[in-house]
C-alpha cells in the first residue's frame, strides 16, 4: 500500500466525523415524537377548547397539557394548526 | 452478518421497523451533518435545525421515494436544499447560485467519504473501531491505546493493516477508486 493511498483513505474517513450524539438522539425518536403530534392535532380536531388554548399560546396550551414536544416537532405542529 | 442495504433498510422503515429507522438515522446522520456543517458552512441551530429537518421530512415522505435505493441521493438533495432555504431565510446577499457552485466540490467529496464511510462499516469491529477512532474521532495513539487497551507501539501499525483491509474492501466494491481518483495514484 503506497503512502498516498492511506493518506487518501484518512483524508476521506475525516471528513465524515459523527453529528452530535444528541441530535443523533433526537432523529432517531422521531416516529415517537411523530405519534405525539398526530395525537396533538387529532385532540385538537375534536376539542374546541383545547384549539383555542393551542392557538392562544401554543407552547404553555402543550406544556399544560403534558406534552414536550422538540423544536421540529413544535414547527410542524404550528404549520398543521395554521 | 451483512448490513442491510438501503433499499432493504427503507422498506423496513415503511413497515414501521424502529430498529430500521434507528440504523437509517445512523449510516446517514453524519452525511447530513457534514453537508450542512463542512459543505454549507452552517453553525449552530441552523445546523441542528436543517439536519433535524431532514430526518422529519424522510420519515414523513418515505412512502414517496419512488426508487427505494436512491435513498443517499434524495437524502443527499434533501439536506442541499433545505441547507439553502436556511442560508435564504438569513438574507444573505450572496446569491444561492453562487453558494451551490462553490460547495459542489466539497459535496462531492463528501460522497466519496460516505462510500468509504459504508465500507468500514463493512469490516470487522476491532478495524471499525481503530479506524473511527483515529481518522474520525482525532484521538491519539496514547488514547486509543489506554482506551483499547492495546500497546501504544502497535497502534500504528494495526491502523495500517485496517487501512489495508479497507482498500481491499473499496477495491470490492469498485467505487471509491473511480470516485475519488484513487486509482490513478496507485
Amino acid at each position: 500500500m503506497t503512502d498516498y493511498y492511506e493518506e487518501r483513505l484518512g483524508e476521506l474517513l475525516r471528513r465524515l466525523p459523527p453529528a452530535p450524539a444528541a441530535w443523533v438522539q433526537a432523529a432517531q425518536e422521531l416516529p415517537a415524537a411523530r405519534r405525539t403530534l398526530d395525537e396533538i392535532v387529532a385532540r385538537a380536531e375534536a376539542d374546541a377548547e383545547f384549539r383555542r388554548a393551542l392557538a392562544a399560546d401554543l407552547e404553555a396550551a402543550l406544556g399544560a397539557a403534558g406534552y414536550a414536544p422538540a423544536a421540529p416537532v413544535l414547527q410542524e405542529l404550528r404549520r398543521r394548526l395554521a | 452478518m451483512s448490513p442491510l442495504s438501503d433499499a432493504q433498510l427503507v422498506t423496513r422503515c415503511r413497515a414501521g421497523d424502529h430498529d430500521a429507522w434507528n440504523e437509517l438515522v445512523e449510516r446517514y446522520s453524519r452525511y447530513v451533518y457534514a453537508i450542512a456543517a463542512r459543505g454549507y458552512r452552517l453553525t449552530g441551530t441552523d445546523a441542528e435545525d436543517v439536519f433535524q429537518d431532514v430526518f422529519l421530512r424522510v420519515y414523513d415522505r418515505l412512502d414517496s421515494l419512488r426508487e427505494d435505493s436512491a435513498l443517499r441521493p434524495w437524502i443527499a438533495q434533501l439536506t442541499r436544499r433545505l441547507c439553502l432555504d436556511c442560508i435564504a431565510s438569513r438574507g444573505r446577499e450572496t446569491s444561492l447560485d453562487l453558494i451551490e457552485r462553490a460547495v459542489e466540490p466539497a459535496i462531492e467529496e463528501l460522497h466519496s467519504a460516505l462510500d468509504v464511510h459504508e465500507a468500514l462499516g463493512e469490516l470487522d469491529d476491532a478495524c471499525r473501531e481503530i479506524l473511527d477512532r483515529f481518522f474520525t474521532r482525532d484521538q491519539s495513539y496514547r488514547t486509543i491505546s489506554d482506551e483499547l487497551g492495546i500497546p501504544a507501539g502497535t497502534v500504528a501499525s494495526r491502523i495500517s493493516r485496517c487501512l489495508a483491509k479497507l482498500r481491499d474492501r473499496l477495491e470490492g466494491r469498485d467505487v471509491v477508486a473511480s470516485a475519488s481518483g484513487l486509482a490513478t495514484k496507485l
